[in-house]
C-alpha cells in the first residue's frame, strides 16, 4: 500500500466529471509525476487529492487512513503541503516571512527548519529580507517550495513548478526536488514538461481524459514509444 | 532683528492656524482610515458603515463620561473621557463582531462579490445610525470636561513677547500622543505577532493563506477587534477636540475613505500617510495667508487680498477634490496599495 | 403565484395603505406621501436603469437630484437684470480665462509624454489659471452679492415656466453625468461607489457656496407653482360650486348659516387637496412616461445587450460590444432621469434649500428602495419606493405611538419615557436598515425579483 494513495477517482466541478476513475500514487522518498495532454484533469486529480474537489466515488488515503472526507485545511494539518501554479507566495511579506507562514500551524520552534531550508536553497538565505513579489520568476518558484517544506510535510504536492521558468531554471529546480526527496518526503507533481519531469520520476502516470493511460516508472515511460509518439512529440 | 521677529510672528502664526489643528484633525483621520484599510484588506469591502461605528464608540464613551463625572470621579488634567474609552471600545467590539455574525458573515461564506458586503454595509449604517440617534440624539452633546490648554494665547505672547500667540489645546496633544501610540501598537501587532502576520498573509493571499493553515474566521474577528478600538479612539479623540455630533461623524465618512484610498486601500501606512495628507490640504487650501504675507514681505509689497486659494465653505470639499482626483488618477494610491 | 399577479397584488397592498393613510389621518397626509412616493419612484427608476440594467453603482443620487433642483430655481426665477449689469462682464472673463486655462492643461496631458516636467507644467498652467481667473471672478461675485442681497444677491432665472425646467433638469444632470462618466466610470465598482458619493458631495458644496449663481444657503423660496394656489380656489365660484356638488351631501340638512361656514371649511381642505391632486396628476404623468419608456427599453435588443454587459462584461466586449460607451450612456440616461425628479421636487416644495440635500436621505434612502423593490425590475424599484417612503413618513407616528403604548405603565414624566418617546422618530433609520438587510439576506432579488425571460 502506497503512503498516499487517490483510488479511483471520479468527480469534477458540477456538471460533467473530469476525473472518470483515475488512480494516483506516491511513496515517501519517491517522486511521482502525472502528465498528459491539456485537459486530461491532471491537476485536477492532485485538487482531488488535496480536497479541493468533492469526489463522487473513490477515496484518498494517507498511510492507510481514509482522508477522503477531510477538508484541505485538515489534510494540511496531516502533513500534507501544496504549491500553487500561481500565486504561491506572499508578494507583500518578506521570504522569511513567507517561510514563518509555511510553519504558521507548527508550534515547535522551527529555527532548524529554517536553517535546513536555507541549506537547500542558499539563494533565500541571502534575500530573506527582500519581499517576495521583488524576486525573480525562479526565486519565487524556490520560495514558494520553500515555504511549503516548512510544515515538515510528509507528503509535497507541486502543481506545474515549473511553467513560466526558463529551461535553466526549470533544470536548478528540478535539482532541488531531487534533494528534498533525499529528506524522505513523498513528491507528487504535475507537470507540463513531461520529458524533463520524467527524467527524474520514480513513478509516472499518463492521465488520458481523467483516466490513467499508462502508469510506469518515469525511464520505463520516457522509453516507451507509444507514450513517446502520443505525449512527448516524438 | 525685526525681520526675524516678523518670520517668528509668521511661523507662529502658521503653527497655531494650520499646523497645530492640521495635526489633530490628520491624526484623528488617520486613525479612522485605518480602521477603513484594514477592513478592505482582509474583509475586502469598503465599509460604509465606519463613520457610525465611530459614533456608536463615542456615544458609548460619553455615556460613561457623563456617568463617571456624575460620581465625581475624574481623571486628573486628563480627560474623564479616556477613562470611560476602555468601556466605549468593548461596547463597540461586541457591535461589530455581532454585526459580522448577524450580516457580513453570511455574503462572505457565499463568496458574494464585495459590492454586495458594501450594500449590506450601507443597511448597516442606517441600523447603527437610528440606534445613535435613538440613544444619545441628533444633537450635539459636549463631554470634555471644560476646554483645557497646554499653552494659551495670551501666556505665550507675554512670555514671548511676539505679536501672534500659540494656543495647544490638550485635547489636541492629546490627540496626536494617543493616535501615534494607537497606530505604532497596530503595526507592531502587524508585523511582530502570529496573528498579526496571518492577518498580513490573509490579505496579501487568500487562497495561500489558507493552505498555509490560517483560520479565516480568526483573522476577520481580529480584524473587527483592532478596527473596533481605532474607531472608537478616533471617534472619541475628534468629539474631545471639536464635538459629538451624529451627522459630523456620518460626514467623516468621505474624509477618511480619501485618507484611505490616497494613500493606498489596504496599506496601513498609505492610511496614515492620507489622513495627514487630506487634513493639512483641506486647512492650507482654505487658509487665507494675507496676515503671514504682511510679516514676510516689506509694507510696500503688502498684499490686497486675503490670498486665499479656496472659501472656506469649500474645507470639506477638498478632501472630495483629493479623493476623486486619486481615484481617476492614480487608483491605486500614492503608496503601493494593497499592502497590510 | 405568476410575477404579474404578484405585482398586482403588492400594489393593491400600497393603495390599501395609502387609503388607510387617508381614512386614519387625512387624504392631505397620504396624497402628500403620494406625491413623494412618485417622485422618489422616478429617482429609483434612475438608479435601476444604472444598477438593474447595467451594474453601475452610482452612489450620488443626491448630487443629480440637487441638480435638477437647481435648474427649477434657474428656469424659474426672474433674471436679476442688476446683478447681470453689475457682473457680466468680469463674469465673461474668468470664463474666458477658465476656458483657456483648462484647454492648455488638457492639450498638456494628451499632446506632451508623461514626464516630471510634463507635471509641473500642468500644475504651474493650473495655479496660474486660478489666479487669473479669481482675479475677475472675485469683483464679480462681489457685485453681483451685492445687489440687493437681502432679496437676490444672485443673477436669477431664465423666467420660464417651471415645468420646462423637468426637461431641462435632466440635462442638467445629465451632461454632468457625461462629464462625471466620462472620467469615473472606468473605476470598480467600490471605487466608482466612492467616487459618486464624493462627486455628489462636491456638487452640493458648489450648490451651498456659489451664492452669486445658486444664492446659496440664502435659498430661493417662493418658486412659481405648475398649478393653482390654494388661496386663489378658494375665491373662484367654480371650485366653490364644485364643492358645493361634492359635499352637496353632507350639507343638505344643514341650515343656512351652518351650511355657510361649512362649506367654507370644505373649500379650504379641498383646496389643498385639489392642489395636491393636480401635481399627483402630473408626476403620476411622467413616471408613467418613464416607466413605460423604461420597460420597453429593458425588452429591446439595447436591453439585452444592457443585460449581457452586466452579466459578463468580458463575453460582452468579446462580442464587439463597446462597454464603455454603453456604460456612459446608461449613466447619463439614470442621472438624468434622477434629475428630472429632482426638478419635479423642487417645485412640489416651492423652494430650493441646499443644506436640506442629506445623503441618507436622497441616495441612500433611494438605495433601499431599488434594492428592496427589487433591482433589474422598474415595477419592483417602483413598489420598493412607494413601500420605502410609506414607510419612511409613517415609522414617525407609529414609533411613538408604540413607545407610548410600550411606556404606557410609566409615570407621565419618567424620564426614559420621556426619551423614548422624544426620539422615537428615529427609529425610522433603523427599520430602514433593518429591512434592507432582511431583504438582501431572505430573497436577495428584491420583492419583485428581476424577470429573467426564458427562450
Amino acid at each position: 500500500m502506497s503512503f498516499l494513495i487517490g483510488e479511483n477517482m471520479v468527480g469534477g466541478y458540477g456538471g460533467a466529471d473530469i476525473l472518470k476513475g483515475c488512480t494516483i500514487a506516491v511513496d515517501q522518498g519517491e517522486i511521482a509525476v502525472i502528465v498528459g495532454p491539456n485537459g486530461a484533469g491532471k491537476s485536477t486529480a492532485m485538487k482531488a487529492m488535496l480536497g479541493m474537489l468533492p469526489l463522487k466515488s473513490g477515496q484518498v488515503k494517507l498511510k492507510d487512513n481514509d482522508i477522503t472526507s477531510l477538508t484541505p485545511q485538515a489534510r494540511i494539518a496531516k502533513g500534507i503541503a501544496f504549491v500553487p501554479q500561481t500565486n504561491n507566495v506572499f508578494v507583500s511579506m518578506s521570504v522569511r516571512e513567507n517561510l514563518e507562514m509555511g510553519a504558521f500551524l507548527r508550534d515547535d520552534d522551527f529555527s532548524q527548519t529554517i536553517d535546513q531550508v536555507f541549506e537547500l536553497f542558499p539563494i533565500l538565505a541571502e534575500k530573506q529580507k527582500q519581499l517576495a513579489g521583488e524576486l525573480s520568476g525562479g526565486q519565487r518558484q524556490q520560495v514558494a517550495v520553500a515555504r511549503a517544506l516548512m510544515s515538515q510535510p510528509s507528503v509535497l504536492m507541486l502543481d506545474e513548478p515549473t511553467a513560466g521558468v526558463s529551461p535553466i531554471v526549470m533544470d536548478e529546480l528540478f535539482e532541488r526536488i531531487l534533494e528534498v526527496r533525499q529528506t524522505g518526503v513523498a513528491i507528487l507533481m504535475v507537470e507540463q514538461n513531461a520529458r524533463q519531469a520524467l527524467n527524474i520520476a520514480d513513478k509516472g502516470y499518463v492521465l488520458v481524459i481523467g483516466e490513467n493511460r499508462h502508469t510506469d516508472t518515469g525511464q520505463a515511460l520516457l522509453a516507451n514509444p507509444e507514450v513517446r509518439r502520443s505525449f512527448l512529440g516524438g | 532683528m525685526d525681520a526675524l521677529v516678523d518670520l517668528t510672528n509668521a511661523v507662529i502664526l502658521l503653527l497655531n492656524f494650520v499646523i497645530v489643528p492640521s495635526l489633530a484633525y490628520g491624526s484623528q483621520l488617520a486613525l479612522g482610515a485605518l480602521g477603513i484599510t484594514l477592513i478592505y484588506g482582509i474583509l475586502r469591502f469598503a465599509n460604509f458603515a465606519h463613520g457610525d461605528t465611530m459614533a456608536f464608540g463615542t456615544m458609548i464613551t460619553i455615556l460613561m463620561t457623563w456617568w463617571l463625572q456624575s460620581k465625581g470621579i475624574s481623571f486628573g488634567f486628563l480627560p474623564t473621557a479616556l477613562l470611560a474609552l476602555p468601556v466605549g471600545i468593548f461596547a463597540t467590539i461586541i457591535m461589530l463582531i455581532f454585526t459580522d455574525k448577524v450580516v457580513y458573515k453570511h455574503y462572505r461564506r457565499r463568496k458574494d462579490p464585495s459590492v454586495t458586503l458594501m450594500i449590506a454595509s450601507i443597511g448597516v449604517m442606517f441600523m447603527m445610525n437610528g440606534i445613535i440617534r435613538f440613544v444619545i440624539g441628533p444633537n450635539e452633546q459636549r463631554f470634555a470636561d471644560g476646554e483645557r490648554f497646554i499653552l494659551k494665547a495670551r501666556a505665550f505672547k507675554e512670555w514671548s513677547g511676539l505679536n501672534e500667540g500659540l494656543t495647544i489645546k490638550t485635547s489636541q496633544a492629546l490627540t496626536v500622543v494617543i493616535a501615534i501610540m494607537f497606530v505604532v501598537g497596530v503595526f507592531w501587532f502587524l508585523q511582530k505577532t502570529r496573528s498579526g502576520k496571518a492577518m498580513r498573509a490573509y490579505s496579501d493571499n487568500e487562497d495561500l493563506a489558507l493552505l498555509s493553515g490560517v483560520n479565516p474566521e480568526k483573522v476577520v474577528l481580529i480584524t473587527w477587534i483592532i478596527v473596533a478600538t481605532l474607531a472608537t479612539v478616533a471617534g472619541t479623540l475628534y468629539g474631545l477636540d471639536k464635538s459629538f455630533k451624529p451627522f459630523t461623524y456620518l460626514s467623516m465618512l468621505l474624509p477618511m475613505f480619501a485618507a484611505a484610498i490616497v494613500g493606498g486601500v489596504g496599506n496601513p501606512i498609505g492610511a496614515i500617510v492620507g489622513g495627514y495628507v487630506i487634513a493639512f490640504s483641506e486647512v492650507t487650501l482654505t487658509y487665507a495667508y494675507k496676515k503671514v504675507f504682511v510679516y514676510l514681505l516689506p509694507s510696500s509689497l503688502e498684499p490686497d487680498g486675503l490670498l486665499q486659494l479656496l472659501s472656506t465653505d469649500y474645507k470639506h470639499a477638498v478632501s472630495f477634490i483629493i479623493l476623486v482626483l486619486v481615484l481617476l488618477f492614480k487608483p491605486t494610491g500614492i503608496l503601493k496599495g494593497k499592502i497590510l | 403565484m405568476s410575477s404579474n399577479q404578484k405585482t398586482t397584488l403588492w400594489f393593491l397592498l400600497v393603495a390599501l395603505l395609502l387609503v388607510t393613510i387617508g381614512f386614519a389621518q387625512s387624504w392631505s397626509v397620504s396624497l402628500g406621501i403620494m406625491n413623494l412616493c412618485l417622485i422618489s419612484a422616478i429617482m429609483a427608476l434612475g438608479v435601476n436603469i444604472q444598477w438593474g440594467y447595467a451594474g453601475l453603482i452610482n452612489v450620488g443620487v443626491m448630487g443629480f437630484s440637487a441638480l435638477g433642483g437647481i435648474s427649477a430655481v434657474l428656469i424659474s426665477q426672474k433674471p436679476v437684470t442688476a446683478a447681470w449689469q453689475a457682473g457680466w462682464g468680469n463674469l465673461l472673463l474668468a470664463a474666458v480665462f477658465s476656458t483657456i486655462t483648462i484647454t492648455i492643461v488638457v492639450l498638456c496631458y494628451r499632446k506632451l509624454a508623461a514626464s516630471r516636467q510634463r507635471n509641473i507644467l500642468m500644475t504651474v498652467v493650473t495655479i496660474a489659471g486660478l489666479f487669473l481667473a479669481r482675479y475677475f471672478f472675485d469683483p464679480a461675485v462681489v457685485s453681483i452679492e451685492s445687489v440687493d442681497s437681502a432679496k437676490t444677491g444672485y443673477l436669477g432665472g431664465a423666467n420660464l415656466p417651471i415645468l420646462v425646467s423637468w426637461v431641462i433638469g435632466g440635462f442638467v444632470a445629465g451632461g454632468i453625468a457625461w462629464l462625471v462618466g466620462k472620467v469615473a466610470l472606468g473605476l470598480r465598482a467600490d471605487y466608482l461607489a466612492i467616487a459618486t458619493l464624493g462627486i455628489s458631495e462636491i456638487i452640493l458644496a458648489v450648490l451651498k457656496n456659489e451664492d452669486w449663481l445658486t444664492r446659496g444657503v440664502k435659498n430661493v423660496t417662493g418658486l412659481p407653482r405648475p398649478v393653482p394656489y390654494e388661496i386663489n380656489l378658494q375665491s373662484s365660484d367654480w371650485f366653490i360650486n364644485l364643492m358645493q356638488w361634492w359635499h352637496s351631501n353632507n350639507l343638505i340638512e344643514l341650515t343656512v348659516l351652518e351650511k355657510q361656514t361649512a362649506l367654507k371649511q370644505f373649500v379650504i381642505e379641498g383646496s389643498s387637496i385639489f392642489v395636491k391632486l393636480c401635481y399627483t396628476g402630473l408626476f403620476a404623468t411622467v413616471l408613467i412616461i418613464i416607466l413605460f419608456l423604461s420597460v420597453k427599453a429593458l425588452n429591446s435588443p439595447w436591453g439585452r445587450m444592457m443585460r449581457a454587459i452586466r452579466d459578463n462584461e468580458v463575453a460582452a466586449s468579446a462580442m464587439g460590444k463597446d462597454v464603455t460607451a454603453r456604460h456612459l450612456q446608461v449613466f447619463i440616461l439614470g442621472s438624468a432621469i434622477i434629475g428630472v425628479a429632482g426638478a419635479m421636487l423642487i417645485t412640489l416644495d416651492g423652494q430650493f434649500t441646499p443644506t436640506s440635500f442629506r445623503p441618507i436621505r436622497y441616495t441612500f434612502l433611494i438605495w433601499v428602495m431599488v434594492i428592496v423593490g427589487g433591482s433589474g425590475n422598474n415595477m419592483g424599484a417602483v413598489l420598493g419606493s412607494f413601500l420605502i417612503w410609506i414607510a419612511w413618513i409613517e415609522a414617525e407616528p407609529l414609533g411613538v405611538w408604540l413607545m407610548e403604548f410600550g411606556t404606557s405603565g410609566m409615570d407621565q414624566n419618567n424620564w426614559l419615557k420621556l426619551h423614548l418617546i422624544e426620539n422615537a422618530q428615529h427609529m425610522r433609520l433603523f427599520f430602514m436598515g433593518f429591512v434592507l438587510l432582511l431583504v438582501m439576506r431572505f430573497s436577495p432579488g428584491g420583492i419583485l425579483p428581476e424577470v429573467i425571460r426564458k427562450r
